[in-house]
């Protein structure tokens, strides 16, 4: 079988960087940043879930067929995140229309 | 017979042949190769590409209660930074820090049965995977133990000291709904784990098919990406909460 055999040594890097990663989002949780905590937060979490899925399941080195499926369940949940908080979000704008 | 008699009427014809046999392969092919793939790469590809759709559905599964998270939140973000702010955020770190370990060993003992490495080395990083993987549940069951002490567990005891009980009993929902779903990965987890640990001290694995333990692989990373997001928004949002 071909898969990509990765150093060990680009694992070691990547759980380093996991590490980092993690104590950043701490350290960034006890800083008030006001709005921007929770995007700091989102940033480091979806870096952190990026380096997991390229390199630890091994879909840098996978086929395109597998980069369309893994990509398609994110964009499914972008398409409920999105079409549901339009909902919430506006509610309200138009006068009389609040829950 | 059949032949001499078909000479006989169609002399025109050669007597049929019999068809040849296709010529042998020049060594058999892998023991673990299923007839109806054509080899060990196009299996190992179905195999991967079916447990990410697998876990496409996961990741919707999960996704209602994230939808859910964020719409409670929006409707109160002050009793959901108060209620964030009681969870205990040294073994939120300490846990995340733990499946992030797991995540390596799990990543490293993949590597093992791809790289044709003894089954003492493979079984080893699964049983370290494991012990990681048990280490984060002995730590959630620590918590959950001090959420049932101080009534933070949502219901008719449900009891809340701060100045939005109604939002933290709602945070505490989802609180237990997201991580209690999130341990019972973990448990099927460490039952697959157990299984290919065992597989893997019978030898079953080398350079040509290690296919179980990568797909048991995704499984085990995408488990742990649950827990990126979850750490963040469940612990971390009462960071600089005054109150």
């Amino acid at each position: 079988m071909s898969g990509h055999v990765a150093p060990k040594s680009m694992y070691v890097g990547i759980w380093f960087a996991l590490v980092v990663g993690t104590v950043l989002t701490v350290v960034a949780a006890e800083v008030d940043m006001g709005a921007l905590n929770n995007v700091a937060m989102l940033l480091i979490a979806c870096t952190k879930a990026a380096l997991v899925i390229l390199f630890f399941m091994h879909v840098r080195w996978s086929t395109r067929l597998t980069w369309v499926v893994a990509a398609s369940g994110f964009f499914w949940l972008l398409i409920m995140f999105g079409l549901t908080m339009q909902d919430y979000l506006t509610r309200g704008w138009v006068p009389g229309t609040w829950r | 017979m059949r032949s001499a008699l078909s000479e006989q009427q169609f002399p025109q014809y050669p007597a049929p042949v019999a068809i040849q046999p296709a010529p042998a392969p020049e060594h058999a092919h892998h023991p673990w190769l299923q007839h109806h793939f054509d080899n060990m790469e196009q299996q190992a590809e179905a195999s991967t590409l079916g447990m990410w759709v697998f876990l496409s559905t996961e990741i919707l599964f999960f996704g209602g209660l994230f939808m859910a998270y964020l719409v409670y939140r929006h409707a109160s973000p002050e009793g959901f930074q108060e209620a964030s702010h009681e969870l205990n955020r040294f073994w939120g770190t300490t846990n995340t820090l733990v499946l992030i370990c797991s995540s390596l060993t799990m990543a490293l003992a993949v590597r093992a049965a791809q790289t044709g490495q003894s089954r003492k080395t493979q079984v080893g990083w699964l049983l370290g995977t494991m012990v990681f993987g048990v280490g984060f549940l002995g730590i959630k069951a620590i918590e959950y133990y001090d959420k049932f002490v101080h009534h933070h567990v949502p219901g008719p005891y449900f009891h809340w000291e701060g100045m939005y009980p109604k939002p933290a009993e709602q945070f505490y929902s989802l609180y237990f709904a997201m991580t209690g779903l999130h341990a019972l990965h973990m448990i099927i987890g460490l039952g697959i784990m157990a299984v290919i640990a065992v597989m893997a001290w019978r030898g079953i694995f080398d350079e040509e098919y290690y296919t179980p333990v990568e797909v048991a692989g995704l499984y085990w990373h995408f488990v742990d990406i649950v827990w990126i997001f979850l750490f963040p928004l469940l612990y971390l949002i009462g960071g600089h909460f005054k109150g």
